[in-house]
């Protein structure tokens, strides 16, 4: 249970930290996929007798690099690469899990939806340093990260090693993708990092605010979720994802709330003079 | 040394050239206008100036050293045309402007006092300092726009390459901006604007390159504009798409929009 708990926390703080970045860049559902590509990763693991964690991260990196230099080329056909590359990988993953010694139907749910009583040891020191890593990586370069997801041109401009960056990314996700799996499962992953920033930027201003918020809220959704799922028996991964939006839709309508109360309190007086030169309308 | 040379630059986007041997050179603390009737090719050249389209012939040359070899883009100040389509997560007008301030820094310091400064003088110099801690979707097109010339400003570059900057901003907006960028060529600076209409800019223009389909037309002082746009009340508004409209329809050709 305290293992359990502590991988659920590390990945929700990790989880937004990175998801900020993708959701500023539109690329909310890319979590989803690179966690398609990480099953046959599990694939490959299980297969070789290796910690499936590992290959997973190898895996799902070298796919989330793919996926990145196919975006920066921008082509239309990216989409249709993208969707080949997903399905692939879901495919390969299923096909070479039944190869493998542990071919029982279980073992594969427990990497898509998660399963964090059966976390070894072993597990949860992966998931703890490559956990530290990803979060002290996406505050660190926060600057320089924002400045690439908020204006991609700009900041090539500006001389910033952009390649560089978005690979830091794609690596990234891949990483936190992989030492999600055991918590919430593959399928649910990009959940935890889109949720909490969605969540957050309902009541925030900027983006350092969002990051912080969001990161709290995902620590908070973890942490409870796993406890519940204890008391209740029910997954921690749905659980947890649950939970993170059931504050999503609190923190929502408090703030149309809070908007609607203030609006009655003070209406609005000032009116910017229009910019163009107005006619009568005959 | 100019600051900015450009010899016999060709630039052509899927095997279809849209600049055709164009040379003009901007020097130290000169004020250079690219005018030119939309699809003209004169973003294309800023974007080919900058790096972020590539020569297919000539060269360039940034201050003094070949654009290839270039690594000081800290000296250069970049103004796009309008802030990138906002996704949702909110950023403040000071941590957007910050981001000018990574050139210098480079990515691995930490922001310094300089830095906090330098931005915070850099929306002084736009008239944006009391919107610092507000969201910039929150900001009107025209404060939009001087929030990212704060964002090049705030770097302390030598040339400042704009592209259209009064194109839809309002009256006080455009004021305030040929203001803050007579301030800049006071100190010494070097200009680049991509512009359809000089408008409160004029006063600034040192010397005016106009481009004509992919070609130089013009190099010298700001023409007179031509036909409608030369009438005393002309309201110069453009749509920024040009609707479709069914049937046969016959649209004045400098309203056809680029790409």
């Amino acid at each position: 249970m305290m293992r359990a708990l502590m991988g659920a926390l590390i990945i929700g703080l990790a989880a937004p930290a990175l998801g900020i970045y993708l959701v500023q860049r539109r690329l909310s559902l890319i979590g989803d996929g690179i966690g398609h590509v990480a099953l046959t990763g599990v694939g490959v693991g299980l297969l070789l007798n290796q910690s499936p964690v590992i290959s997973a991260v190898i895996v799902a990196a070298i796919g989330a690099v793919g996926v990145e230099l196919i975006r920066e080329r921008g082509r239309t056909s990216g989409d249709l690469a993208l969707a080949l590359l997903f399905y692939g990988g879901i495919a390969g993953g299923v096909v070479l899990v039944a190869l493998s010694d542990d071919a029982s139907s279980n073992s594969l749910v427990q990497y898509l939806f998660g399963s964090l009583i059966t976390t070894s040891p072993e597990d949860i020191a992966v998931i703890a340093v490559l956990g530290a890593a990803v979060i002290v990586a996406m505050v660190a370069f926060r600057p320089a990260l924002f400045a690439v997801c908020n204006d991609e041109e700009y900041a090539r401009v500006s001389g910033l090693p952009v390649r560089a960056l978005n690979i830091l990314m794609a690596v990234t996700t891949a990483v936190t993708v992989t030492i999600a799996m055991r918590t919430v499962g593959l399928l649910l992953v990009s959940a935890l990092m889109v949720i909490p920033v969605a969540a957050a930027q309902q009541v925030t201003r900027g983006f350092r605010t969002t990051m912080a918020a969001a990161m709290a809220i995902g620590l908070v959704a973890a942490g409870v979720g796993v406890v519940v799922s204890a008391e209740a028996d029910t997954p921690p991964g749905a659980t947890t994802v649950i939970l993170a939006l059931a504050v999503f839709v609190a923190i929502t309508v408090g703030a149309a709330g809070w908007r609607i109360v203030r609006r009655r309190a003070h209406p609005p007086h000032e009116v910017e003079p229009p910019d163009v030169v107005l006619q009568e309308v005959r | 040394m100019s600051v900015v040379n450009v010899r016999h630059a060709a630039v052509g986007y899927d095997g279809r050239e849209i600049l055709h041997d164009v040379s003009f050179e901007v020097g130290p603390g000169e004020v250079v206008a690219i005018l030119g009737a939309n699809g003209s090719g004169k973003s294309t050249l800023i974007r080919t100036i900058l790096g972020l389209t590539p020569l297919t012939r000539g060269e360039i040359d940034l201050f003094g050293t070949p654009q290839r070899k270039f690594r000081d883009w800290a000296r250069i100040g970049y103004v796009p045309q309008r802030l990138g389509a906002g996704s949702g997560v909110p950023a403040t007008v000071g941590e957007v402007v910050a981001s000018g301030r990574l050139a210098r820094r480079g990515i691995f310091r930490m922001p310094r006092v300089a830095d906090k400064t330098a931005v915070r003088d850099a929306l002084t110099d736009v008239g944006l300092l009391d919107r610092i801690n507000d969201p910039v979707t929150t900001l009107s097109g025209g404060q939009q726009q001087r929030t990212l010339i704060a964002r090049a400003l705030a770097g302390k570059p030598d040339l400042l390459v704009l592209d259209e900057p009064t194109a839809g901003v309002d009256a006080a907006s455009q004021e305030a901006f040929a203001a803050a960028l007579g301030r800049f060529q006071s100190t010494g600076g070097s200009i680049l604007l991509v512009a359809h209409e000089l408008g409160p800019l004029r006063p600034l223009i040192d010397r005016a390159v106009v481009v004509h389909e992919g070609r130089i037309a013009h190099v010298g002082p700001p023409p007179e504009p031509a036909g409608h746009h030369a009438e005393p009340d002309h309201d110069h508004v453009h749509p920024h798409a040009v609707q479709q409209a069914n049937g046969i329809c016959v649209a004045p050709t400098d309203r056809i929009p680029a790409n």
